[in-house]
């Protein structure tokens, strides 16, 4: 069912693809940063400091998908026993894991002009720590367990538990009264962000996205010869 | 207008570091998986390398080791 995703299979193009993502990351982010640094308004209450929303809401949007993602891809890999599933799942949690302290530490340094403090308690701040700590989780035990049975197990426990966990962060602004304010982007409604400012956040998603999948396939070719490599010392 | 822009109405100190801190990231990330890159293809090529010919041959065979060999040759 899944033989076209098979590593000998896909190498060849998962081993070329880097070099050309990387190229197409640097003219998107380009672009991008000169939209959100320069051509981008102002905000009429936040002034220049909204600039932040660019750097800080695409990488809490990719580290979210991400951890989704590799829920996903354990769970699959778990139901229909393909190891290549776990290979994916944990050559994405480093570029998860980056985004999801990117977006903790840019959300600091927006609070302190906009909330007047670097941190606060509220429920989107502590929800986006907890998934922080999931992804921390997650790669510890890719680390720690060595048998692939126990570490297959384990890791998708941690993606499981953690998966509940990525609704209470996204509807956290608006079941709980928080300091964060709700989401000005709506896919289903009409959205509050004026296109002067949603263009330029496209384009940093955009580019953010391109980043994860340049570390997810230079992270997914090491593991790759990694497995390859046991493979010569049994020959 | 460059000073202005530079300025940020006073917000450019908290505007800069949230983006230098994401450029970091994502500069250290990259070179950190560039790097593990690179040990496990030169450990691939050395493993290779130390093959008597028939086990070398065998594992040319494989397609995937055929083109890690051919991906390390041309980086």
């Amino acid at each position: 069912m899944f033989k076209i995703l098979e590593p000998n299979k896909i190498f060849q193009i998962t081993s070329k693809a880097p070099k050309y993502i990387l190229f197409l990351f640097v003219v998107v982010l380009s672009v991008g940063l000169t939209e959100a640094l320069i051509l981008s308004p102002e905000d009429y209450k936040q002034s220049d400091a909204v600039r932040i929303m660019y750097v800080h809401v695409p990488s809490a949007w990719i580290s979210l998908g991400i951890f989704s993602s590799i829920t996903l891809l354990s769970v699959s890999g778990f139901i229909f026993k393909n190891k290549n599933f776990f290979l994916m799942a944990k050559s994405l949690a480093p570029s998860g894991f980056v985004f999801n302290i990117i977006a903790l530490v840019t959300g600091a340094i927006w609070g302190k002009p906009t909330w007047g403090t670097w941190w606060a308690w509220d429920a989107r701040v502590t929800s986006m720590l907890i998934l922080a700590l999931f992804f921390a989780m997650y790669l510890i035990a890719w680390r720690i367990y060595e048998k692939e049975e126990k570490v297959f197990k384990i890791t998708t426990f941690i993606t499981v538990v953690g998966i509940i966990n990525v609704p209470i962060t996204k509807y956290s602004v608006e079941w709980w009264n928080t300091l964060h304010q709700p989401a000005s982007i709506n896919i289903l409604t009409k959205s509050s962000i004026h296109s002067s400012m949603l263009f330029p956040l496209l384009l940093m998603t955009a580019a953010f996205a391109l980043f994860s999948l340049l570390i997810f396939l230079m992270k997914y070719n090491t593991e790759l010869i990694k497995i390859k490599n046991k493979g010569l010392d049994r020959l | 207008m460059i000073i202005e822009l530079l300025f940020m109405n006073g917000y450019a100190v908290y505007v800069m570091s949230a983006f230098g801190f994401t450029l970091f990231s994502f500069l250290g990330l990259y070179t950190i998986t560039k790097l593990q890159f690179v040990k496990e293809q030169s450990k691939f090529v050395s493993k290779f390398e130390s093959l008597n010919p028939e086990k070398a041959n065998s594992a040319k065979t494989q397609r995937i080791n055929k083109e890690i060999l051919a991906d390390a040759t041309s980086n």
